[in-house]
């Protein structure tokens, strides 16, 4: 779909530019926003390219930084971390071979910290893309990578 | 007249009107209580938090800008708990700054500065968590260095509410927050107009004008070079507040002195290429009107608009007058008529300009104004505020100078050129000699009042005998803006329109004292018009300078060599390249 | 305690993806009653009722409809506050996902209440799940009448949109909350003007808390007086409490106020309490509190008088195994990365506090790094613009009260 039908159909005001910009984040492959992207919606909204930019850069769930196709969201928040998501964090970052904040070079992971999924009844728990998997242990991260994977 | 209230600041009992705040109520009785993104032309932010204050009964510390005075209070300034409570503000804000104070360009005129020496602070006992980051001085007009920013935010609403441009946003959150543009960008890569309005507000040297006095002592330290300089209207009713006179007050004598012992070979007045630009511009409106041409007229001589409309409204353009601005037909005047005059090859010489602005270094650099195609007509732009500097600097006592004369030619005007500084003077100006073209009749009344004035859009009428015509007036581009959009909805059916991008005119421009405020403003337009009052000519075309002028060089307005050098044109400069 | 239960009766008993089985338990019974009944009446109730805001700030919840009621203006907004972003909570995504038509009925009632004709779920970016089920719920209460024009019958016509929140903390806080439905970074408004009278869109705008709102219908239809007889005498009702952390069941309870952290965390969480070493209470933004302290009772006015607080009802239990300071600088490094960065106490002086934790944990502090942690904590809470910065050091400054020996344990020599 293109930016242009989504402005419209979202309603082509200023007010609507944070729905627009997740909008639009969610027709990329990978999931953040380009400069051509930016400018296009800044240019459709009346709105200068420093204000969207602001826009991304103060909200994490949207964002101009390159990310993975799976964007990983990992919780350590108390209730997590006295649940263990240290080792959840390890064993992620074992299994991809990437630090938290990195994405794979084959474009398919990113790592991010994540303030708290309201999960903590499952702790430790994540999230990746609309999913969130809890109770985890690091003998399950596998299987979940290996899910994503399978998915493509 | 509101109802006044009484409270208690400090013992002191104070009387104020209703719905003011402490702060304002403290500072009308000159109690200090310290403060930095408080701008009394700006809304409330209350973000640094150092005006807390205490109130009996209040169980917190309260910001006094963002809070009402009201009956009966007893608020106490510096009580213990204040003291401690600012001191910290400050050292945070310290232990997140570049404070190299002593090579700072706001050594002697920093608000951070000021308050810290006032709390007796020599050092932040926290952590530093200042890392150096990249200084945006990629363009001519303006640098940007956020290694001194605090966060105020006087910046954003500037280029927000008043110019409605945005370009400045907070980016980020948390102590990564910063006052920015795009990632990797400059404001060179961005449509930036420079009129530098961030600048005049900005409390610290995180914006500031690009410093181009070194170029000017260069030049008139090489003995090669003829070193002229022409003033700006504005700049003379304005540069007596940055040595403790009044807003308003008139310096001119003192400036042309201070030049000369600055070591300009001559001195010249730029109202006198105002003079010129009316004749031309004037003429210009003359044919459009008679010849069917576009209409309305727009007028050419703010570069920060100039700037506006390239890269905002780029099919706009043929609205726009093709007169250059006074700076830059001086320019293209000083480096052939008056290099011929001279004897004097143009590149011997040096063209400097003082100015309000912060966009007419910008507008001196472009390729376009530089009559020889090689050199540029302008070689150095100074702003009011780099001037005071440079005065300054040379420990000139700039109050007790003797009154000097601008040299001739160029430093006879009229009084119409004079109020080029202000909102509404170009189109007064302009008025009075285009009167005359269109009718072949004397102006009788020659005061325009319609256009005059502080507010943000202004209409005439004029009759003309056989037909009346609309003029408009604005300033500040957001009032710009609003004008564009009649333009796009064919509802501007004026025959000639004034903008200029600052608020107020040139006199509350980008590049002028820092306290660039509402009352200050109308000081300065104030003056000018007393300048003009008090002068014999006041329609540009009857200055003898300009008439010889034409009759030795330039023939005729709109003449071919007029065409040349006093003409310009623009450039559809919306999409700029990707970085 | 089952006659105490008021949000989650039908919890677990109906499906929250069918609207019959929310009608069938007396479902939208409360809204037929109200739209023939007097705007006035229903704010009437629900004083009597004495019902407080459960997001944190307690504050009384038909005062504030009231205020929202006497506003002039024909254009008023209400907002359901669903972005329940501090660590340790979940228990509106509890009332979300499991009877969703609870919090649309309290909604549509409260916007009715106050002369509102539209209302905006602000949804936390995050809770995926809950924004669909609020969804479809809403798709089901549009089609049978309970919203859209003339509801079941009548003239008054109601809309409700909803907000997806993209990862801001701070946007939890109303004024914040309101930038960001308009579009525009979340950062605090000044106060006054208080939503009531300059909210959405400058709006008067009645703004609670998802489980405030769930309350109503149950309000309407028992009577202010019965919702008061529960509870304490500050503090009326239940609260959901999130309970987490280091206990053997975690999970949403509802308790009436009075209920001990003792019986929540003992019979509740079926733990025992050997282990236990800190309780959290409220989450990152509350104090915590030593196991000596666990018979205190769940109660809004008496546990400020001690400079404690629920919260929005979270409870994280932490075991005698992990550092205090560590919990600690996770709390602080919470606020310190959702700070908005307006104003310096928060943005500056927040990373102050962690660099401080940090020489606790690495036991390299010192007397006057002590003092000065506990200078900037009282000043951070003090002259902070907004709640978030004025409750980020909450753990810490109870921390320097209940657990002193710790720190002083911790000083180099």
């Amino acid at each position: 779909m293109d930016i242009k039908k989504i402005i419209e159909e979202k309603g082509k005001k200023p007010e609507n530019a944070i729905q627009i910009l997740k909008e639009v984040q969610k027709i990329n492959n990978y999931k953040y926003l380009s400069s051509p992207q930016i400018k296009i919606i800044a240019d459709e909204l009346g709105l200068s390219e420093s204000k969207i930019v602001s826009l991304l850069s103060f909200y994490t769930l949207i964002t101009e930084k390159y990310r993975g196709k799976y964007v990983i969201q990992i919780c350590t928040n108390v209730s997590c971390y006295v649940n263990g998501s240290n080792n959840i964090v390890k064993e992620f970052e074992k299994e991809l071979g990437i630090k938290m904040g990195e994405t794979t070079s084959d474009g398919l992971f990113t790592l991010e910290y994540t303030s708290c999924i309201g999960c903590c009844n499952i702790a430790p728990a994540i999230r990746i893309g609309n999913k969130k998997f809890g109770e985890l242990t690091p003998q399950k991260i596998q299987a979940i990578i290996s899910k994503c994977r399978e998915n493509l | 007249m509101n109802k006044m209230i009484e409270l208690i600041i400090d013992d002191e009992k104070i009387i104020i009107e209703e719905g003011k705040t402490i702060l304002e109520a403290a500072r009308k009785a000159n109690i200090y209580i310290p403060s930095l993104c408080y701008h009394p032309s700006q809304t409330i932010k209350a973000n640094c938090r150092l005006c807390l204050i205490e109130i009996e009964g209040y169980s917190k510390l309260v910001t006094s800008c963002s809070t009402k005075a009201e009956p009966n209070m007893v608020v106490r300034t510096n009580s213990d708990s204040v003291k401690k409570a600012r001191k910290i503000t400050l050292e945070l804000l310290l232990s997140n700054h570049d404070f190299n104070c002593s090579i700072c360009s706001r050594e002697d005129n920093c608000e951070l500065k000021k308050v810290v020496d006032k709390e007796g602070i020599n050092d932040s006992r926290f952590l530093s968590f200042f890392t150096k980051k990249p200084i945006d001085n990629t363009n001519p007009s303006i640098i940007r260095d956020i290694n001194k920013c605090i966060k105020c935010g006087r910046c954003i609403e500037v280029c927000k509410n008043v110019q409605g441009l945005n370009i400045l946003e907070e980016m980020s959150r948390s102590h990564k927050m910063m006052v920015g543009i795009p990632r990797g960008k400059y404001l060179s890569d961005i449509l930036c107009t420079f009129c530098g309005q961030c600048s005049s507000v900005c409390p610290v040297a995180a914006i500031t004008e690009k410093d181009d006095i070194n170029k000017v002592w260069l030049a008139i330290n090489n003995p090669v070079k003829h070193v002229i300089v022409q003033v700006a209207p504005a700049v003379r009713v304005s540069i007596g507040e940055m040595f403790g006179l009044e807003a308003g007050h008139n310096v001119t004598g003192k400036i042309v002195t201070s030049l000369r012992r600055l070591g300009f070979n001559n001195v010249y007045d730029t109202n006198f290429a105002a003079d010129l630009t009316i004749v031309e511009e004037s003429y210009e409106l003359f044919k459009r009107v008679k010849e069917g041409g576009v209409l309305p007229m727009i007028t050419s001589c703010s570069p920060g608009w100039i700037n506006y409309i390239e890269q905002y409204h780029p099919e706009l353009l043929e609205h726009v007058s093709s007169c250059k601005s006074p700076q830059q037909m001086f320019g293209a005047i000083a480096k052939t008529y008056y290099s011929e005059q001279l004897k004097r090859k143009p590149e011997n010489i040096f063209v400097v300009s003082i100015m309000p602005c912060t966009a007419k270094k910008y507008e001196a650099s472009r390729e376009e104004m530089k009559s020889d195609g090689v050199n540029p007509d302008i070689d150095a732009v100074l702003t009011t505020r780099e001037f005071a500097k440079m005065i300054k600097q040379s420990q000139i006592d700039f109050l007790n100078l003797e009154d000097g004369n601008f040299d001739d030619p160029f430093g006879f005007s009229t009084g119409a050129g004079t109020i080029f500084g202000n909102t509404g003077g170009v189109m007064e100006a302009a008025l009075r000699t285009f009167y005359e073209m269109a009718t072949g009749k004397a102006l009788a009344n020659i005061d325009f009042k319609d256009v005059r004035g502080l507010k943000g859009f202004k209409e005439a009428v004029i009759d003309l005998g056989d037909k009346k015509v609309k003029v408009a007036v604005v300033h500040s581009l957001l009032n710009a803006k609003k004008i564009i959009n009649m333009l796009k909805e064919n509802r501007a059916d004026y025959a000639f329109i004034e903008v200029m991008c600052c608020e107020g005119g040139c006199i509350g421009g980008g590049g002028q004292p820092y306290n660039n405020q509402v009352d200050v403003k109308q000081k300065r337009i104030d003056a000018l018009y007393h300048l003009d009052e008090a002068k014999e000519i006041r329609k540009s075309h009857q200055n003898p300078f300009i008439e010889k002028l034409y009759k030795e060089f330039l023939i005729e307005p709109h003449s071919d060599i007029a065409k040349k050098l006093l003409h310009t044109t623009y450039n559809d400069r919306k999409n700029k390249p990707e970085v | 305690m089952e006659e105490n239960i008021i949000l989650t009766k039908h919890i677990n008993k109906i499906n929250p993806m069918a609207i019959d089985d929310y009608i069938k338990v007396n479902g939208y019974e409360a809204l037929k009653k109200v739209l023939k009944d007097d705007p006035l009446n229903i704010i009437k109730e629900i004083k009597e009722s004495a019902l407080r805001g459960r997001g944190g700030a307690a504050f009384n919840t038909g005062i504030k409809m009231e205020s929202v009621y006497n506003e002039k203006e024909t254009d008023k907004y209400v907002i359901c506050n669903a972005d329940e972003g501090e660590p340790g909570n979940f228990k509106d995504r509890y009332l979300m996902e499991n009877n969703p038509h609870q919090l649309i009925e309290g909604i549509i009632i409260a916007g009715y209440a106050v002369g509102s004709t539209k209302a905006h779920i602000y949804i936390r970016g995050e809770y995926d799940k809950s924004k669909n089920i609020l969804m479809h719920a809403l798709k089901e209460a549009k089609e049978r009448g309970f919203l859209g024009s003339n509801i079941i019958g009548s003239n008054f016509n109601y809309e409700i949109e909803i907000f997806s929140g993209m990862g801001s903390y701070v946007c939890g806080e109303e004024t914040a909350l309101i930038e960001s439905i308009e579009g525009k970074v979340g950062r605090p408004r000044i106060k006054p003007p208080f939503p009531t009278v300059k909210g959405l869109f400058d709006k008067p705008t009645l703004l609670n808390n998802v489980e405030t709102l769930s309350n109503i219908p149950y309000i309407v239809l028992n009577g202010g007086s019965k919702y008061a007889s529960i509870g304490t005498e500050s503090s009326k009702g239940t609260m959901l409490i999130s309970l987490s952390g280091n206990v053997k069941r975690s999970g949403v309870f509802e308790v009436p106020f009075g209920t001990s952290i003792k019986y929540i965390i003992g019979v509740l969480g079926e733990t025992t309490f050997e282990k236990i070493k800190m309780i959290q209470l409220g989450g990152p933004s509350g104090p915590i509190i030593p196991l000596e302290m666990v018979d205190l009772k769940i109660d809004i006015d008496a546990m400020r008088k001690s400079n404690l607080s629920i919260g929005s009802g979270a409870i994280i239990v932490i075991d005698n195994h992990f550092n205090m300071f560590e919990i600690l600088r996770k709390n602080i490094r919470f606020f310190e990365h959702e700070s908005c960065g307006k104003c310096t106490p928060c943005r500056e002086g927040i990373r102050q506090i962690r660099y401080i934790l940090s020489l606790f944990v690495n036991n390299l502090a010192n007397q006057s790094d002590l003092a000065m942690l506990e200078e900037l904590t009282h000043y951070i809470s003090e002259t902070s613009f907004c709640g978030l910065g004025q409750a980020a050091t909450n753990s810490v400054a109870s921390t320097l009260k209940y657990f002193r020996s710790e720190y002083e344990m911790r000083i180099k020599k």
